[in-house]
């Protein structure tokens, strides 16, 4: 079958002066046209990691050390510079966190839209500049003329997130990978721009994929879930499934750490211990200090990940059959 | 002995031996210091008195070449005088200037900075203010100025006998902005520690807190500009004596050798502005480069010069 | 953005009326403007008749207003070597001066921006470590070796370019200028280039050092991940950013290679502003020197001011706000 996005035992290495560090260690899975994946875990555990290297703009002591990355058929990681800057931008866009950062506070909002088009279409200026203003429409912003002429401080934090993500549109891609897109924004923005992805997704004929810690956001967006910790993915299935009865520790953990599933008035319940550091990375399975389900084996092997029962899930614990 | 050996443990001693550069440094401006200290014992001839030169020994080639003489190893300068002798005492003389203003610079700069930073207030603004308008003006050109009107002021033969202390006058005076600033920023930040707090509410006095406790708390910094200041004081005098605002043609330094030796450049005696010329770069280099290595084992984040 | 423009020119004049205070009071205190004026033949009762006549008894306030107004009308007293008032000297070095910094500060541009540019992009590269080792070299090289040393290897040596003076000049309209004849322009190659070498090492590492801030960045980042082509992401999007604190510093520098002008022009024998005021000091003329002063105080606060707002102008973001 013919996925959209494939991503094989994909691993990636940093190389610093001591030695090699493992930011992921074989992750793998698949997304289709018009699907919506999220990818989950606390910081540190590689899911920004994962969206750079798909569109090999990791930072530099950061290199993809094995596997295979596909994308509508071809083989990302093979590609020329050339070939690949063709792709970003275009076929794949990618939105970041903080849209106070992401755009340049030297250059107008115009500037910045137009320059992605003509990066990748032979159009005129002004017709690029007539794709801007569709696209800033499309996102709803208000008197989007104006806002073309403006320099980003110049518009709201919720704003400036919508301009990126009518950037991440202006070339129709097939895929966008959205990084903690709603993280540095308040809550009732944060579920504006949320609903916003939902409907383009489902409008627009494209992939998404939603890096975030955020569980709540998650659930409200994406169909399947990958949750992944120190590096690896631990658990993986449909988002509903996955969130209502979570099989792996630590996505039990995580679940019963949200203050939603509480009764009012009990305490916060918090997973003992705390992720462990790259360089710290425990034998076997690396999650088993913390867990209250670890044996033996768990110290011993790592736990591979496999389908249990027969819902599409996949879980990586040796406890779990 | 208990600090010798604090020392012989420290993180201080421990990257210098591991630092090759800093090590090649330090031995170079050992020996340098060490030769300027035993001038008079060292040089073969002592330039100060006018009677063991002739000028008819001027302008001799080093030893090495035609015409050079083995009385000569770099030959002689305009007056006659042999050039190696000359250019030691010059060194000397540089040293002692660099040193000298480096020492009124840091007295006046941390009284500024230290007053400034622990009484604050209006005291404060108005230090800040003239700090802020010297220290926007480059250190040579203040320099520069103050030496004219010094010159001025005093006439060209009292100018040249008092050249010394004035000196260090001049170049003190020009280049304490920096301390006032960093020991400022140090005081700001020990101010709200907790023992000066402990200090006042046992009722210790203002002016025993600022010195005997604050203060020494600010010195690191301190040390590090100082390395990196002697080398600035020297180019400084280095450069006024070449402009003839410094040293005077009869007790050189390397700046009024190159001067001097500038003129005759064209008829040949290369000599006379080709080695003091090294000297002096040398010398200031390695001081830059200990002190380079210094700020960055004390701390990284400190002098952006 | 008018009242950033406004506060700006109030704070030059407050810092202009300090210079001219430091130079009224050098003048009051040293030097005799009696002799000056006169000679050295003049008894003491005479004496006391002029320094009357020229309200030199009158108090301190008096004096300085009258210095400052004078100074306003462009009166900043007589040389005492050149018989002519002070500011006329000034101006008829001026040129040469001004010319000279006007190609050192185009060589400074056209050199550090590239060079430092570069450096930031391929740091590894055998060019970048050794423009950053000349650079700290560069520092502890006085800028009068490095000049005599440009002038033996360029004049002495090979004979290509002349070591002093300022060549072949045509008068424009009273200003005399090197840059129309190729003897001009020849002479005006080595002192420019001694002048910007006190600058090039601070320049070269200012520029690598805010291009390699600006390319960490995340908006570099976001501009990647869009498929802009290098070029585009290196000089559109990096370059403005590294380029804003560059012109502040620059501006400034301006100002200060004005004054640098001492020690290049003595050595080339360059007849501009910085040789006259050494002159002035060997024959001890107060009133040109303290001309001299002001002049250069003005022309740094002003060259300041002008970058400020020039700064103001570019920077979309103090626009905006108003004040920085």
């Amino acid at each position: 079958m013919n996925h959209l996005l494939e991503v094989k035992d994909l691993e990636v290495k940093f190389a610093l002066r001591f030695g090699g560090l493992t930011a992921i260690d074989g992750v793998s899975f698949t997304l289709d046209k018009r699907e919506r994946l999220g990818i989950v875990g606390e910081s540190g555990a590689g899911k920004s990691v994962t969206g750079f290297a798909i569109i090999n703009l990791l930072s530099k002591p950061g290199y993809i050390s094995a596997g295979k990355i596909l994308f509508e058929g071809r083989e990302l990681n093979r590609l020329s510079e050339e070939e690949m800057r063709k792709i970003r931008g275009n076929r794949i866009s990618m939105i970041f966190q903080d849209p106070m950062m992401t755009l340049n506070p030297v250059l107008t909002i115009s500037t910045q839209m137009v320059e992605t088009v003509l990066a990748h279409k032979n159009v005129s200026k002004a017709d690029a500049l007539d794709l801007s203003l569709e696209k800033l429409k499309k996102v709803y912003i208000p008197s989007p003329e104006k806002r073309l002429s403006q320099y980003p401080h110049e518009c709201s934090g919720g704003m400036r997130q919508r301009i990126v993500v009518a950037i991440a549109l202006l070339t129709n891609p097939s895929l966008i990978i959205a990084d903690e897109p709603s993280t540095a924004l308040d809550v009732t923005i944060q579920a504006g721009i949320m609903d916003l992805l939902l409907e383009l997704c489902e409008t627009g004929d494209m992939g998404l994929i939603l890096i975030t810690h955020d569980l709540a956001v998650v659930s409200q967006v994406t169909e399947k879930i990958a949750v992944m910790y120190a590096g690896k993915i631990v658990e993986a299935g449909s988002t509903d499934a996955v969130i209502h009865d979570p099989k792996h520790p630590y996505t039990q953990g995580l679940i019963k750490a949200l203050p939603g599933s509480l009764q009012p008035g009990s305490r916060l319940y918090q997973i003992p211990g705390m992720m462990p550091t790259l360089t710290d990375i425990p034998q076997g399975c690396s999650f088993h200090p913390r867990c209250t389900i670890s044996d033996t084996v768990c110290q011993n092997e790592v736990p591979p990940l496999i389908s249990v029962s027969n819902h599409d899930r996949m879980v990586a614990c040796h406890m779990v059959k | 002995m208990k600090a010798w050996n604090r020392f012989k443990s420290s993180y201080l001693l421990y990257s210098f031996k591991r630092d090759p550069l800093a090590i090649l440094s330090f031995s170079v401006l050992s020996v340098l210091v060490v030769i300027c200290i035993l001038a008079p014992v060292l040089t073969p001839y002592n330039t100060y008195d006018t009677a063991t030169f002739d000028i008819m020994d001027a302008e001799t080639p080093p030893a090495w070449m035609e015409d050079g003489s083995k009385s000569f190893i770099l030959g002689t300068d305009i007056q006659g005088r042999d050039l190696l002798s000359t250019m030691i005492y010059g060194l000397r003389v540089s040293l002692l200037i660099g040193v000298g203003a480096v020492l009124l610079q840091s007295f006046v700069g941390i009284l500024v900075g230290l007053f400034s930073g622990y009484l604050g207030g209006k005291l404060d603004s108005f230090l800040m203010r003239i700090t802020d308008i010297q220290f926007s003006i480059p250190y040579l050109i203040v320099a520069i100025f103050t030496s004219a009107i010094f010159k001025l002021a005093f006439g060209v033969g009292r100018y040249a006998e008092l050249a010394v202390p004035l000196l260090i006058i001049i170049i003190g005076v020009s280049h304490w902005p920096i301390y006032a600033r960093t020991v400022r920023a140090s005081v700001l930040g020990e101010k709200n520690k907790e023992y000066v707090e402990a200090a006042r509410v046992i009722g210790i006095s203002r002016w025993q807190i600022m010195f005997r406790h604050v203060l020494p708390n600010t010195l690191t910094p301190v040390l590090v500009i100082s390395t990196i200041q002697v080398a600035e004081a020297v180019m400084s005098e280095a450069a006024l004596s070449f402009l003839g605002l410094g040293m005077p043609v009869t007790k050189p330094s390397l700046g009024s050798l190159i001067r001097s030796g500038f003129e005759y450049i064209f008829s040949g005696s290369w000599w006379i502005t080709l080695f003091p010329g090294v000297l002096l770069v040398i010398f200031i280099l390695v001081i830059l480069l200990l002190g380079d290595w210094l700020r960055d084992v004390l701390n990284p984040k400190l002098y952006k010069g | 953005m008018f009242a950033f423009i406004i506060r700006r020119i109030i704070q030059a004049i407050f810092v202009m009326l300090i210079i001219s205070l430091v130079g009224f009071m050098i003048q009051h205190n040293i030097g005799d403007p009696i002799r000056d004026l006169v000679g050295e033949r003049v008894t003491p009762a005479e004496r006391e008749v002029i320094r009357d006549q020229l309200g030199l008894n009158d108090p301190f306030y008096t004096q300085y207003f009258r210095f400052v107004i004078k100074a306003c009308k462009g009166d900043l007293g007589l040389s005492f070597f050149y018989k002519k008032p002070a500011l006329e000297v000034i101006a008829s070095k001026a040129p040469a001066t001004i010319e000279l910094v006007i190609v050192t500060a185009l060589i400074l541009i056209v050199v550090s921006i590239p060079a430092g540019i570069y450096a930031a992009i391929y740091p590894k590269s055998w060019f970048s470590r050794i423009v950053m080792a000349a650079s700290t070299v560069g520092v502890a090289i006085p800028v009068f070796l490095t000049a005599i040393a440009l002038i033996y290897l360029f004049a002495v040596e090979l004979n290509w370019l002349p070591s002093y003076g300022r060549g072949e000049t045509v008068n424009l309209w009273g200003w005399e200028s090197g840059f129309f004849t190729w003897d001009g322009l020849k002479h005006l190659v080595l002192p420019s280039a001694s002048l910007s070498s006190i600058m090039l090492p601070l320049f070269i590492r200012l520029v690598r050092a805010e291009m390699m801030e600006v390319l960490e960045t995340e908006y570099i980042k976001f501009a990647w991940a869009k498929g802009l082509h290098r070029q585009r992401v290196w000089y559109v999007h990096a370059f403005k950013n590294t380029l804003l604190p560059v012109i502040t510093v620059f501006g400034v520098q301006l100002g200060i290679l004005f004054a640098f002008t001492i020690l290049t022009e003595t050595v080339f024998n360059w007849h501009g502003m910085g040789f006259m005021f050494l002159e002035a000091v060997e024959r001890s003329d107060t009133s040109l020197l303290v001309a001299y002063l002001v002049v250069v105080g003005v022309i740094f606060v002003v060259v300041n001011t002008v970058v400020d707002i020039v700064y103001g102008f570019v920077n979309p973001m103090v626009r905006i706000a108003g004040t920085k």
